[in-house]
C-alpha cells in the first residue's frame, strides 16, 4: 500500500498516518470499482458487437471481397422493399401521432379516469400476436363494404393500420411521458384565455413540446415497421421484412449483408433523430419554480 | 358603472359548496382582491369569471354581456397564473405575442405591441430569450405582459407572486398596480396574504368558506371589520369576552372593569357575553389614548424592531391583551409585573359577536 501524505503531520502523526492509510484506501476502493465498472460495459459490447462481426463475416465470404454487398444494392427489390417500409413507417408515424397525442392529451386532460383503461388497450398490442392480428384484418376487410384488399393501395392501407396498431403501445408511452413532463392543465388553459381554440393548443402549445417525446415514439416505431415480416406478408406487400426472409431462403451471404445494411439505415435514422431532437429550448418550467 | 358583476354565483362540486351566493359589482378600472384562506373560494371564483369552471347557478356579466356559459377562449379576459404557464417553446416575444398571432394580427402590429410590452415591464432586451432563461419575477412579468397584449377586458390574477421571496413580491405587486392604473384595466386580484391585498386594491372582498364576509375598501376591511372571521383574519387584534352592562350606551365589562364601546350593541343582551375586538396599535400604556381604561401586570414585552409588543394580564382575571408600541430609544419598555393601565377610545372598541372570545386573544392575519 502506498502511502500518501495529503496533510501536514504537524503534531499529530499517528492522524496524519491514518488520513494517509484512508486516502489510499478510497483510491483503492475506486480503481476497484472502475474496473468492475469496465469489465460490465466490456461485456455488454461484447454481447451486442460478437453477433454484429459474425454477421459480417459471414457476409465477407462471399467471393469477392463485398460481393454480398454489391449484389444487394444491385438488387432492385433490395432498393424498392426498403424504401416501401419506409415510407409505409412514416405514414405510420404520421397517423399514430395525429390518434394518439389527441387522445392521450383529452385523456390526461379531462378523463383521467379513463388512462388506466386506455393504457390497457394500449398493452393488448403485446397480447395479440400479429398473425391473429392480420388474419383478422383481412377477414374483416377482404368482402364489402370494406374491401381494402382488393387493391394493392388497400392492402397498404391495412398494412399502416396494423402498424398503428402494433406501435400503439411504444407511441402512446412515449407520448404519455412527455405530457407527464408538462403541466398541460395550466398551459391550455393559459392559450385559451388568450383565445386559443383546441386545435391551436394542440398543435402550437402541445405538440411542440412533446418534441422529444415524439421522436423516440417515431424512432421505436419506424424499427418495427421496417423490420416486420407476419403482417408484411400476409398482406401480400413488397416490405423490407418478406424481401429479407425470400433472401434468406435462396442466398447465403447476401441475407447477412443485408441484415447489416438495414442495422445501418436504422442506426443513421436514429443518430438523425437525436439530433433532431438535441438542442431543443424547450426545457420544462415546473410551475412557480425557480 | 358597473362592468364586471357576478350575481348569484353558486359552484357545487358533488354536495360540496365552494362558492355560495357570491356578489360582487366591479367599476370599470377598478382593483378588487379576493381575500381569504385556502380553500374558501376565492380561486374557484377566479376561474369561473374566466370561464374554466361554470357556475351551478347564477351569472356573470362582463360590460354588459352575459359570458357566464361562453367558453374561456371567447370572454376577452387576460389571467396571470400562479405558476406563471409561460409557454416553453416559445420565446418571451412569442409568448406575449401569442395572444394576438391567435386573434390574426398584422405581423408589424404583433411586433410593436410586443416592444410596447416589453419596455412597460423593462425586458427590453430579453425578448429573444426561453422562460428557462429568466427568474422567476421576470417570467411573472412576461405572465403579465402576455395576458394584457390582446387589450382583455378583464385582468385575472391567481396569487401570482406567491412563488416569489419577499422582496421581489413589494417591488412586482408595485408594478402590477401601476401598470393596472396607467392601462385603467378591471382588474380581480386573488391572494391569501393580507398585506397585498390591503396595499393593492380599490376593494377587498374577504372570503370564508366560499361566501363574503365582507366587501370594502382596504381602510374599512382593517378598521371596521363586519364579522369575527374578518377581525380576525385581516390584521392583528386581541379578542376578548366582555359581559354587556347596557346595550344602548355600549357599556361593557371586561373582568369587572369597565369600557364602552363607540356604537349600541346589537349583538348580545344586557347581561349577555360578546366578543370585543381592539387592534394592539389602539392601545396605549398609560391614560392618554382614549376614555377606555384598563388594568394589569406586564407578562411579556418583545421587541420586534420598530414594534414593541407589550402583554398585559387584566387585573384579577386571566385575559392578556396585547398593544403594539413604537419603539423608542430613549424609553425602555415595562418590565415584567409591572402594574399598568392600558387606554384606547370607544371607537377602537368592537363588538364582533356575542358569546365568549376564542381561546386566543391575539390572533395573526394569515
Amino acid at each position: 500500500m502506498i502511502e500518501e501524505r495529503n496533510e501536514p503531520a504537524g503534531d499529530t502523526p499517528n492522524a496524519a498516518r491514518v488520513a494517509s492509510v484512508t486516502v489510499a484506501a478510497r483510491r483503492e476502493r475506486r480503481s476497484f470499482g472502475s474496473l468492475w465498472a469496465w469489465i460490465i460495459f466490456l461485456i455488454g459490447v461484447l454481447y451486442f458487437t460478437v453477433p454484429l462481426i459474425a454477421t459480417f463475416a459471414v457476409s465477407m465470404r462471399a467471393k469477392p471481397a463485398f460481393a454480398a454487398y454489391t449484389n444487394s444494392f444491385a438488387d432492385p427489390r433490395f432498393l424498392s422493399s426498403l424504401l416501401y417500409s419506409f415510407v409505409i413507417g412514416l405514414i405510420t408515424v404520421a397517423l399514430s401521432i395525429a390518434l394518439i397525442v389527441p387522445t392521450a392529451y383529452w385523456v390526461r386532460l379531462r378523463a383521467p379516469r379513463l388512462r388506466p383503461i386506455v393504457e390497457f388497450v394500449t398493452l393488448l398490442p403485446f397480447v395479440i400476436p400479429p398473425v391473429v392480428l392480420v388474419f383478422g384484418l383481412i377477414r374483416a376487410y377482404s368482402r364489402p363494404p370494406l374491401p381494402f384488399t382488393n387493391t394493392d393501395i388497400g392492402s397498404s392501407a391495412l398494412l399502416v393500420f396494423a402498424y398503428i396498431v402494433l406501435s400503439l403501445p411504444y407511441m402512446y408511452r412515449s407520448v404519455d411521458s412527455g405530457l407527464r413532463a408538462i403541466d398541460i392543465r395550466t398551459l391550455t388553459e393559459a392559450a385559451q384565455s388568450m383565445g386559443a381554440g383546441w386545435f391551436t393548443i394542440l398543435v402550437r402549445i402541445i405538440l411542440p413540446n412533446l418534441r422529444v417525446a415524439l421522436l423516440s415514439g417515431a424512432f421505436l416505431s419506424l424499427a418495427i415497421v421496417i423490420g416486420e415480416f407476419t403482417m408484411a406478408v400476409y398482406l401480400a406487400r413488397p416490405a423490407f421484412g418478406p424481401y429479407l426472409q425470400l433472401l434468406g431462403a435462396n442466398r447465403a451471404y447476401e441475407p447477412a449483408a443485408v441484415s447489416l445494411i438495414s442495422f445501418g439505415v436504422t442506426w443513421l435514422a436514429m443518430i438523425a433523430i437525436a439530433m433532431l431532437g438535441r438542442g431543443s429550448r424547450t426545457r420544462i418550467q415546473v410551475g412557480g419554480a425557480h | 358603472m358597473t362592468f364586471l358583476e357576478l350575481t348569484g354565483v353558486q359552484k357545487r362540486f358533488g354536495d360540496v359548496a365552494a362558492v355560495e351566493d357570491f356578489n360582487l359589482a366591479a367599476e370599470r378600472g377598478e382593483f378588487v382582491s379576493f381575500l381569504g384562506p385556502s380553500g374558501c373560494g376565492k380561486t374557484t371564483t377566479l376561474r369561473m369569471i374566466a370561464g374554466f369552471e361554470l357556475p351551478t347557478h347564477g351569472s356573470i356579466v362582463i360590460d354588459d354581456v352575459d359570458v357566464t356559459h361562453r367558453p374561456p377562449n371567447q370572454r376577452n379576459v387576460g389571467m396571470v397564473f400562479q405558476s406563471y404557464a409561460l409557454f416553453p417553446n416559445m420565446t418571451v416575444a412569442g409568448n406575449i405575442g401569442f395572444g394576438l398571432r391567435v386573434r390574426k394580427r398584422p405581423s408589424a402590429q404583433i411586433a410593436k405591441r410586443v416592444s410596447e410590452l416589453l419596455a412597460l415591464i423593462h425586458l427590453e432586451d430579453r425578448g429573444n430569450r426561453y422562460p428557462y432563461q429568466l427568474s422567476g419575477g421576470q417570467q411573472q412579468r412576461v405572465a403579465l405582459a402576455r395576458a394584457l397584449a390582446f387589450e382583455p377586458q378583464v385582468l385575472l390574477l391567481d396569487e401570482p407572486l406567491s412563488a416569489l421571496d419577499a422582496k421581489i413580491r413589494i417591488v412586482l405587486r408595485k408594478e402590477i398596480r401601476a401598470i393596472q392604473r396607467q392601462l385603467g384595466i378591471t382588474t380581480v386580484y386573488v391572494t391569501h396574504d393580507q398585506e397585498e391585498a390591503l396595499s393593492l386594491s380599490d376593494r377587498v372582498v374577504v372570503m370564508s368558506e366560499g361566501r363574503i364576509e365582507q366587501i370594502g375598501a382596504p381602510a374599512d376591511i382593517y378598521n371596521f371589520p363586519a364579522t369575527p372571521f374578518v377581525a380576525s383574519f385581516v390584521g392583528t387584534l386581541n379578542l376578548i369576552a366582555a359581559n354587556v352592562i347596557d346595550t344602548g350606551t355600549g357599556r361593557l365589562s371586561v373582568d369587572g372593569q369597565e369600557v364602552r364601546s363607540a356604537k349600541p350593541i346589537t349583538e348580545g343582551r344586557a347581561g349577555g357575553t360578546v366578543t370585543i375586538a381592539i387592534r394592539p396599535e389602539s392601545i396605549e400604556l398609560g391614560e392618554g389614548g382614549g376614555a377606555n381604561r384598563l388594568r394589569g401586570t406586564v407578562e411579556d414585552a418583545s421587541f420586534l424592531g420598530s414594534i414593541v409588543r407589550v402583554r398585559v394580564r387584566l387585573a384579577d382575571s386571566q385575559t392578556s391583551v396585547s398593544l403594539d408600541t413604537f419603539n423608542d430609544p430613549n424609553l425602555s419598555p415595562p418590565g415584567i409585573d409591572e402594574a399598568v393601565t392600558l387606554s384606547f377610545p370607544p371607537e377602537a372598541c368592537l363588538v364582533i359577536g356575542s358569546g365568549p372570545a376564542p381561546v386566543v386573544d391575539v390572533v395573526a392575519g394569515a
